[in-house]
């Protein structure tokens, strides 16, 4: 087995079946620092479940995880979570009944206990970080709007936003631009590219124009398994990937 | 907007300035000592919807059993009332005198080890909160930590009322079973049967709801009350922004069942007797009611909810005593059905409205005021 201390996250013979069906099946993966990497694959590739497995939703059947170099596979959620993964959901999931700035304030890292949050004082540094972030996601100006009444891209640009205030250090977006619009589309493009400086970011998506303009790096996962690595090229290069995938 | 965040603050704000003038001013100057007394026991109730706002209403946490709690208050202060009412001198009659008398007529001679603590108001005074707390603790660091919620956790804290209401019962000797604990007399020498003591009873128990009502508050307003409606609303991004979900429930949940108890040890103040008839399962769920007609996201709403309840209970069961489990019942759906945020939910949304569109009728000029909706 390999032990390069060069990666931030590495799944080793990761294997996770769920009554017998194998929904990951002895994958190996390695996301480098600083590094973009796409997951594209068909329906029931395992996709959401790799991300499911390195953010503690889902536990392993066997393998290993390691976070810059730590075991991580046996930690709580918000565990994880502290160590520097953020993950964003498939459907939007922030805190409908409070407003943008409390859903970013809420995700700003720190009075974390039950107690630091009780006597939480909301300082001018954290008004100013929430702002910067807010700044970022297009929704400055409506920091007192309840998250409900938000639209749907505004929603996912919020998640995003809620991810971004905890600064971590490997970020998960599971399709980050499901239903949105052709200009919020390039709006989360940019947005993307700004983001991924200083951290690494692994993106699940299907919409392929909207990889191609942010890819570095793609992973073709299919049955549970990597079927190809590489650059854009050499995915469109490889039969396999046109058979189960590209082709339709 | 900002300015309705204003709005909906300085509603709480009268809302509590004008309980306060019912409770302590209105309700002492129009009532007889006997009605007054009734409302303190009304008020005790309430102490125990305080605590449901807190956990169901915001949380989101169901508990059918509160009246646990309630009830190991009350039994607490009970338990010292007891000992000191049963002096050697009261109780010369019995085989052995200085124990309760309820111990002396189920052959007990000798005060049971968990009793005798119990000599000391201080011990008392903090067990009344502990006691309660620890098995919250216990209760909820168990379930939460496994992730049992909703209807699970219901169905739990109900069991545990029944199993309570039992043990109660059945270990006559050192509860003084179905009966309770009765005939309580004193509080440091201080006769608790007269009027003029269960009035001030009553202003102690309305300083007591106040107090718990402002620490009600601050909870909620500090960042762990956002954190409360955030697990409300989604339980698992909450986890994913890095926080420990199952804490928070345990600590809503311990203040909540601490609430409670000080409304049981005011009941047993203020009623002169603790019985297993208010820990089971229906006293449990009627104060779920008392907390869901008043308005289960707001404090004031469900003190109002179990002043009202009570009343109504009182005066209808007084002419019509076989009607009114019906008439409650019927409340019930009512809220249910028409309006789920109970009386304060419908004073918020429709009465306030409306006094905001006759005024600006009045005015002569409407302004829209309806929010812009949602792309």
């Amino acid at each position: 087995m390999a032990n390069n201390t060069d990666f931030l996250l590495a799944l080793e013979g990761v294997t996770v079946s769920f009554d017998g069906f194998k929904a990951v099946n002895d994958l190996n993966l390695y996301i480098d620092k600083g590094e973009l990497r796409v997951i594209i694959g068909p329906n029931g590739a395992g996709k959401t479940t790799v991300l499911d497995l390195i953010c503690g939703r889902t536990r392993l059947s066997s393998g290993s995880i390691k976070f810059k170099d730590e075991e991580i596979s046996n930690l709580k959620e918000q565990q994880i979570v502290r160590r520097g993964i953020g993950r964003k959901f498939q459907t939007p999931s922030i805190y409908d009944d409070l407003t943008v700035f409390e859903n970013l304030e809420l995700s700003f890292p720190r009075g974390r206990e039950v107690f630091g949050a009780l006597f939480w004082n909301r300082t001018t540094e954290i008004i100013e970080r929430v702002r910067e972030i807010a700044e970022m996601i297009y929704l400055s100006d409506q920091l007192d709007r309840s998250a409900e009444t938000l639209s749907h891209g505004q929603k996912q640009w919020l998640e995003i936003g809620m991810l971004l205030i905890q600064d971590p250090e490997l970020l998960m977006l599971d399709e980050p631009v499901a239903g949105m619009s052709v200009s919020e589309r390039t709006k989360t493009a940019a947005l993307l590219n700004t983001i991924i400086k200083n951290r690494s970011v692994v993106v699940i998506e299907h919409d392929m124009k909207f990889v191609e303009s942010i890819a570095h790096r793609v992973t073709v996962l299919h049955q549970g398994k990597v079927l190809c690595e590489g650059d854009m090229e050499k995915i469109h290069a490889d039969p396999r990937v046109k058979e189960v995938y590209l082709g339709h | 907007m900002s300015n309705s965040l204003f709005g909906k603050r300085s509603y709480d704000v009268i809302a509590f300035v004008l309980l306060a003038v019912l409770i302590l001013v209105v309700l002492p100057l129009t009532l007889d000592a006997f009605r007054l007394n009734l409302f303190g026991k009304y008020l005790t109730y309430s102490f125990v919807a305080l605590g449901l706002v807190l956990c169901w209403g915001y949380t989101g946490i169901l508990s059918l059993g509160q009246g646990v709690f309630f009830g190991l208050g009350g039994y607490c202060m009970a338990m010292f009332l007891k000992l000191e009412a049963s002096s050697v001198a009261n109780t010369k009659i019995q085989s052995t005198p200085g124990i309760p008398d309820f111990m002396d007529w189920n052959q007990i001679t000798e005060l049971p080890f968990f009793w005798r603590p119990f000599h000391s108001l201080t011990f008392t005074l903090a067990a009344i909160i502990l006691v309660p707390c620890i098995m919250a603790f216990v209760l909820s660091f168990a379930m939460f930590k496994r992730r049992v919620g909703g209807v699970y956790f219901a169905i739990i804290t109900q069991a545990l009322s029944a199993v309570m209401t039992i043990l109660i019962i059945g270990q006559q000797g050192y509860t003084g079973g179905v009966n309770g604990i009765t005939d309580l007399r004193t509080l440091l020498g201080w006769d608790i049967r007269p009027d003029h003591s269960k009035v001030i009873l009553y202003f102690v128990c309305c300083v007591l709801l106040l107090g718990c009502i402002l620490l009600g508050r601050f909870v909620l307003t500090s960042k762990l009350g956002r954190i409360l409606v955030a697990i409300r609303d989604k339980e698992d991004r909450v986890r994913f922004s890095g926080y420990d979900v199952a804490n928070f429930k345990v600590f809503i949940f311990c203040v909540a069942s601490a609430f409670a108890a000080i409304g049981g040890a005011m009941f047993t103040l203020q009623v002169g007797f603790m019985s297993p008839s208010f820990v089971g399962i229906v006293p449990s769920i009627e104060m779920v009611i008392f907390c869901a007609v008043g308005g289960r996201q707001s404090l004031v709403g469900a003190v109002a909810g179990a002043l009202l309840i009570n009343y109504g209970k009182t005066v209808f069961s007084e002419s019509f005593p076989e009607l009114w489990l019906f008439a409650m019942g019927g409340l019930f759906i009512a809220v249910v059905l028409a309006f789920p945020r109970g009386l304060a939910g419908l004073m918020t949304d429709q009465v306030m409205p409306w006094v905001t569109r006759m005024r600006n009728g009045k005015g002569g000029a409407t302004p829209s005021i309806s929010p812009s909706p949602a792309e």
